[in-house]
């Protein structure tokens, strides 16, 4: 497939014919493939063309489309080591500040800072700021939590979670245009192209 | 075809397809009437809950003297109960995230009802450290905060240990436990019939939509966690044996107790999660996704961790006579043939004897069979918990102080009372919540469908 060819001049003018939406703006294009591995086929072969803002969905994880979307490693196993460590440095600082200064109990002679005993609510509290900030950072990574999304206007995309393999191509990527994109998606084997309107709150 | 393509086939009906497993589960919330033995459990579980609030109002208005215990055995019931049901709760991540690492994929159509079993469980298992405080109105003096009295929480106790250790699982299993089914809760609201329950799966769901870039930060979320959860499994329960093995009663000052306390644990867990499959699989017909290889996986861990269990016995019984010390033995006779030697020998046909039967394959595929056994397993582990708390402490070294411990009808109400509760948000969950992983049911047939296409 070679690159789509866009001169301005030609874009603006599909734009102004194609979309007839009342909130006049054009989220993307949505298009649904009969099985995974057509979908898989698509995705690579947008990516490879030079496409960016593409999403492909699936009802279940498939590692080919990760890799067909070129995504970088996610970043998830930093955050919780992160707040693993701040977790755990956290809670130790504040032992050792609390049985040495706060409040020193002299508890049969045992010394101040008994780093053995400290060691069981560190452990806890590392495990428990890692998973809170890999939950949280994994929300933020997806842009999660939100109530709605452009594609939900499809109604065929209630297939997405049940057997759907979805493309979404959306209007803001450079090599956009309406009419290309969605010759190319049927194309690729697309069954059905979906204009995804832009919602507004 | 290879060995693992084998075993899936087991685990899903011959022509299952994304479809199908997705509406077998998603239906049972969706669309199939209350069955009347839901309905029927679900009235028990209330009365049961209403057992365990007159025996908590009771509990504040006339304090712990309510309760059989007394000096010399200040932990009664309570304890029994908080140990009993936290180990109850260990298989659930145990199932989730261990199996999980080690790529069993039988996990796959259990994990979710066993993450939910660990969630309640420790529910129940919370209430009773709260209760026996004496003063459960105080129980926040246990989180570091900066109190205007400036006094600080006392590190070195295991009391402290306890409290990180639980809150820690109770809010990771709840994250482990939502994030897995949020893909699940994004299906519900896509096949829900109505615009309410849409909605509400909706918002529960946060907006998955199933994409690509979605699922690559989740499963390797999803993997992380699985690894953070399967140390926690090991040291909640370690922390829970560690209330006792610091101490310096005769039976409790044991450096076997850790690991005998997690194996205890997992048998009482496993036990726990086949008293729930195996009605559950009746009553939804949901047999060909919670399948005879479950169970005999699950029959194979209970044996294993009942051995280690038994090992656990003898070794502490061989301990204490190699020891020399007189005392030390006459603990051990005393459980052998004192006026609790009842409760030992049940413990030894129930934790050690009649788990004996899950050798024959027979018996770890009939479901009536591991049923029963599974009850004797929890009776067994509950009368373990009470051995080990109580027995060890009504004689202790001062024979003047020897003193018996029997519960009083409030003891019990707050047990028959937290097994009301486990029964009411059990019941709660599998009405409102989808109860088996769909997105990872899917993603079997998926693996399935390959090892069709390629014939190695």
């Amino acid at each position: 497939m070679t690159p789509p060819e866009h001169n301005e001049q030609k874009r603006t003018v599909n734009v102004s014919t194609q979309i007839q939406h009342d909130a006049g703006q054009l989220f993307g294009l949505l298009a649904q493939f009969p099985s995974e591995q057509e979908l898989i086929a698509a995705t690579q072969n947008f990516s490879e063309s030079g496409y960016r803002s593409l999403d492909a969905f699936s009802p279940f994880p498939l590692e080919e489309l990760s890799e067909a979307l070129q995504l970088k490693r996610s970043r998830v196993a930093p955050i919780v080591f992160a707040g693993g460590l701040i977790g755990g440095v956290s809670i130790y600082a504040l032992e050792y500040w609390i049985n040495l200064f706060a409040y020193p109990l002299n508890v049969g002679g045992r010394p101040l800072h008994s780093w053995i005993s400290f060691i069981p609510p560190t452990f806890e509290c590392t495990v428990l700021l890692g998973s809170l900030a890999g939950a949280c950072g994994m929300l933020w990574l997806c842009g999660l939590p939100r109530l709605n999304h452009p594609v939900f206007e499809v109604d065929a995309f209630q297939r997405a979670s049940t057997d759907g393999w979805f493309l979404c191509i959306q209007a803001e990527d450079d090599h956009f245009d309406p009419q290309i994109s969605r010759q190319l998606l049927f194309s690729c084997g697309a069954r059905e192209v979906w204009d995804v309107p832009e919602i507004k709150y | 075809m290879s060995r693992t393509s084998k075993t899936r086939d087991h685990l899903l009906p011959a022509d299952a397809t994304y479809e199908s497993v997705s509406d077998q589960v998603s239906r049972i919330v969706l669309r199939e009437p209350v069955p009347a033995s839901w309905k029927f459990g679900f009235l028990i579980g209330l009365i049961m809950l209403q057992i365990l609030l007159i025996g908590i109002g009771w509990l504040f208005v006339y304090g712990v003297g309510i309760w059989g215990i007394n000096i010399p055995v200040g932990w009664g019931l309570a304890i029994i109960n908080f140990v009993w049901w936290i180990g109850i709760g260990h298989a659930g991540t145990l199932i989730s995230a261990i199996l999980l690492l080690l790529h069993q994929e039988w996990r796959t159509s259990i994990n979710r009802i066993a993450e939910a079993m660990t969630l309640f469980a420790v529910a129940c298992a919370g209430l009773f450290p709260i209760l026996h405080l004496g003063r459960p109105k105080f129980f926040y003096w246990l989180v570091p905060y900066p109190a205007t009295t400036n006094m600080w929480p006392q590190f070195r106790s295991p009391l402290i240990w306890d409290f990180f250790a639980i809150s820690t699982y109770a809010t990771v299993s709840f994250v482990f436990w939502y994030l897995g089914m949020v893909p699940d809760l994004a299906t519900m609201r896509d096949r829900a019939h109505s615009r309410i329950v849409a909605r509400i799966y909706g918002v529960l769901a946060l907006g998955w939509r199933n994409s690509a870039r979605h699922w690559h930060h989740y499963q390797k979320l999803y993997l992380i966690l699985a690894g953070l959860a399967t140390p926690l499994v090991v040291s909640v329960h370690t922390t829970v044996s560690w209330d006792f093995s610091v101490g310096i009663v005769s039976a409790w000052h044991s450096t076997v107790f850790p690991p005998y306390f997690v194996g205890g644990a997992i048998f009482s867990g496993f036990a726990m999660v086949l008293l729930i499959t195996i009605p559950l699989r009746r009553i939804y017909h949901v047999k060909d996704l919670i399948t005879e290889k479950h169970l005999d996986a699950m029959a194979k861990i209970m044996l294993a961790s009942g051995m280690v269990v038994s090992y656990g016995y003898l070794m502490d019984a061989y301990v204490a006579w190699y020891r020399n010390e007189p005392f030390d033995s006459y603990i051990y006779t005393d459980r052998f043939s004192g006026p609790y030697d009842y409760c030992y020998w049940g413990l030894v046909i129930c934790n050690c004897i009649i788990p004996q039967a899950l050798w024959f394959p027979h018996v770890r595929r009939n479901t009536w069979l591991l049923f029963t056994i599974s009850i004797f397993i929890q009776i067994g582990m509950w009368l373990e918990r009470f051995i080990i708390i109580s027995l060890s402490l009504h004689r202790d070294h001062l024979p003047s102080d020897w003193s018996m411990y029997y519960p009083t009808i409030w003891d019990w109400a707050l047990l028959i009372g937290t097994a009301g509760l486990f029964l009411v948000l059990m019941l709660l969950f599998l009405r409102l919540l989808p109860s088996i992983s769909m997105s990872e049911m899917r993603e079997l047939v998926h693996q399935k469908g390959d090892s069709h296409h390629d014939p190695s």
